[in-house]
């Protein structure tokens, strides 16, 4: 999100879901749409039916490739290099809309500057795409506009996951694709309410819609509002507080609804923390991994027994309503926190969650004001809905971006923090699968979705397969530089020779053994989940054998 | 027979897409897909469609645990509260708020992040407070 917050003023999706269908040209990047947003690719295949183009780059094969004018499998890491190649081609047969760039946006010069050196060869050597491939990707997205560019945690996954945005956002704004119905630049968030989370000041830095915690006029609105002395210092992102625990600065953790041991990088240097905490609290639906290591749980109510609201990744605030009384003595998080809060001094009485809202709407200015329960209604309100008589915003920066101009990045490529080499020859990526979501703890107690799938597998590409000698099924040991694991093989050509996938959902073979919690992006903070290097071994004696 | 529709949001992918819980005779029996609704247009994937299995599961916790000696103990909520609140007095009056983290959620709702927020800056005294949409 730092990357989009840099480029146009905003981290949030530009455009809407219903308005995918309207677009010329469909650019799917680091997204396996059909498996983690189904109801978003439907849009996609909609779009297609009605003309539009479509364009995917994903190392796999993926659904949608099958589907595209012009599909294509990058190496691991190499996104910059193949959208610097890209521009390359745009601006070499003057495709760019200069009319566009010149009023509304700058740092142009830079921007074609550096791309100036990457022609389609060069991307060529780094992403493994042949040239002509990069051109014609070039072509379809430049000229079928308005241009829908989609990409979700194979983008923002990365070392260089702000510049890997950045340079989606320059490929928008090169060719006048932002503030467009049908255009954009869209993050598909991976969580029901991760938009919501990060708008309700979820994170370290600031308060309710980004308002920032280090303005003091801020601090001071919030501590006349909430009747404390706020901190003005800002706080830990969950990245830091991994070393803050081992270095014993983080005495007690409180999560709420969050399964880090099976979602953050590197499980056993997470485990090892997590054990020096004095005091951990777990607030959750089910005994999940972090839970049966906390000193206290706390039993919460679902989403089909509470009322309240979400944020989907297109910014609609959505009212959900309560269908059923709580199971067993479960409580909605709100009356948990509310008590906790009661408890340890500070009087927190809220008759409902509209009074809630309301306390959010009456700090949060630009994007939430204008909202009310009754407002909301079925379909919701997308942000910025600023007063009571605000339609919503079905797509961002109409006359201009929230920053003013929408500002290039001149980026160049920088390699993954691991590349393979002969100790560890493989690249292994980590990603969703359709009948599952996340850690796995709501899908994997769900009847009809376990029968999809019961267990973690490991894809691998015949050739590999053939290599070390694994069967279907055989169980692989897999190895990097930070642990070891076994895990069934499924052998598909959906992966391309040298490279693994593995699905996130399974907590008998956490990828996150695996994967490095100090490779991460300097800026947004994000482990590079997508890439890491392994070894192999067939743990049967090798087939040819036997 | 006692049976109604609730309209809701489906609580998996960040899609948002609108759902009806069907209850019948006070229990959650099924998830519909919205019809007309903005985002989904009366469809659902595998996991919408399947939306009120993991409410249901008899894995569901269903009142707080305290662990003591290396186990878990059933206790009622006042009691969990209080030693909670307690525990997490004597940490900040012994190390200060900074020394304590706390974890949103972007499964929960705008509201309760919203708390959690408020939790740990005005009743913690920390910034201290992240989720996981980097993970």
């Amino acid at each position: 999100m730092a990357g989009l917050a840099a480029a146009f003023g905003s981290g949030a999706m530009t455009n809407s879901v219903a308005g995918i269908e309207d677009a010329g040209s469909i650019f799917v990047i680091g997204s396996n749409t059909t498996a983690c947003h189904p109801l978003i690719a439907r849009r996609i295949y909609r779009a297609k039916e009605k003309g539009a183009k479509l364009i995917v780059a994903d190392p796999r094969k993926i659904q949608l490739s099958r589907f595209a004018d012009v599909a294509v499998n990058q190496r691991l890491g190499s996104d910059v290099a193949l959208l610097n190649g890209m521009m390359h081609v745009i601006i070499a047969n003057g495709w760019q809309d200069q009319a566009y760039i010149d009023e509304r946006c700058e740092d142009y010069a830079e921007l074609e500057k550096v791309v100036a050196g990457w022609s389609p060869e060069k991307a060529a050597e780094i992403t493994g795409i042949d040239p002509d491939k990069i051109v014609m990707m070039a072509e379809l997205y430049a000229n079928n506009r308005p241009s829908s560019l989609l990409y979700a945690m194979g983008i923002t996954q990365h070392t260089t996951g702000v510049d890997n945005v950045k340079s989606c956002c320059n490929l928008a704004l090169l060719c006048g694709n932002v503030g467009v119905a049908g255009s954009g630049v869209n993050p598909l968030r991976g969580q029901n309410n991760v938009q919501g989370a990060c708008d309700m000041g979820g994170l370290p830095n600031v308060m309710t819609g980004y308002q920032p915690v280090n303005d003091p006029k801020i601090i001071e609105k919030f501590s006349r509002a909430w009747g404390r002395e706020l901190s003005a210092q800002p706080g830990l992102t969950i990245t830091d507080m991994i070393p803050a625990m081992l270095e014993g600065r983080l005495k007690a953790l409180y999560v709420i609804g969050e399964n880090p041991k099976l979602s953050d990088p590197d499980w056993n240097h997470l485990s090892h923390a997590l054990e020096k905490l004095d005091f951990l609290v777990v607030q959750e639906l089910f005994l999940s991994e972090t839970a049966q290591i906390a000193d206290v749980v706390f039993a919460a109510a679902s989403s089909a027994e509470k009322e309240g609201t979400y944020t989907n990744t297109e910014r609609r605030c959505m009212k959900i309503n309560q269908a059923i009384e709580p199971i067993g003595k479960s409580l909605p998080d709100w009356q948990i926190i509310s008590r906790l809060a009661t408890a340890m001094g500070y009087n927190m009485n809220y008759r409902d969650p509209e009074e809630i809202f309301d306390e959010i709407t009456s700090l949060t200015p630009k994007s939430y004001a204008g909202m009310t329960y009754e407002r909301l209604g079925i379909d919701g309100l997308q942000w910025p809905c600023p007063d009571i008589n605000h339609p919503g915003t079905p797509y961002l920066h109409k006359d201009q971006f929230t920053r003013g101009k929408g500002k290039f990045h001149a980026i160049e490529y920088r390699d993954p923090a691991e590349l393979p080499d002969q100790e560890y020859p493989y690249f292994l990526t980590t990603g969703r699968m359709f009948a599952h979501f996340h850690t796995g703890t709501m899908t994997r107690v769900s009847k009809h979705l376990d029968l999809e799938q019961k267990t973690g597998y490991i894809e691998i590409n015949p050739q590999d397969a053939a290599e070390v000698g694994v069967r279907e099924n055989q169980v692989l040991i897999v190895t990097s530089r930070r642990g070891e694991m076994e895990v069934p093989a499924r052998i598909t050509e959906n992966v391309p020779p040298g490279t693994l996938f593995l699905p996130i959902h399974f907590g008998e073979n956490p990828p996150n053994v695996l994967t490095d919690a100090n490779a991460v992006d300097p800026l947004a903070k994000i482990p590079e989940f997508k890439v890491s290097v392994v070894r192999i071994k067939c743990l049967q004696k090798p087939a040819a054998n036997q | 027979m006692d049976c109604k529709f609730v309209p809701s949001v489906c609580p998996y992918c960040g899609t948002g897409c609108g759902i009806l819980l069907q209850v019948v005779e006070g229990k959650l029996t099924g998830t519909l897909p919205l019809k007309s609704h903005p985002v989904n247009d009366g469809k659902l994937c595998i996991k919408g469609w399947n939306m009120h299995e993991h409410v249901n599961s008899f894995l569901r916790l269903k009142q707080p645990l305290i662990k003591m000696f290396g186990r878990f103990v059933k206790a009622d909520w006042d009691e969990t509260i209080d030693f909670a609140a307690e525990r997490f007095k004597e940490i900040i009056a012994q190390h200060g708020p900074d020394s304590v983290g706390i974890l949103v959620s972007a499964k929960t709702t705008n509201e309760e992040n919203y708390l959690g927020q408020k939790f740990a800056r005005a009743v913690v005294g920390t910034n201290n407070v992240d989720h996981c949409a980097r993970l």
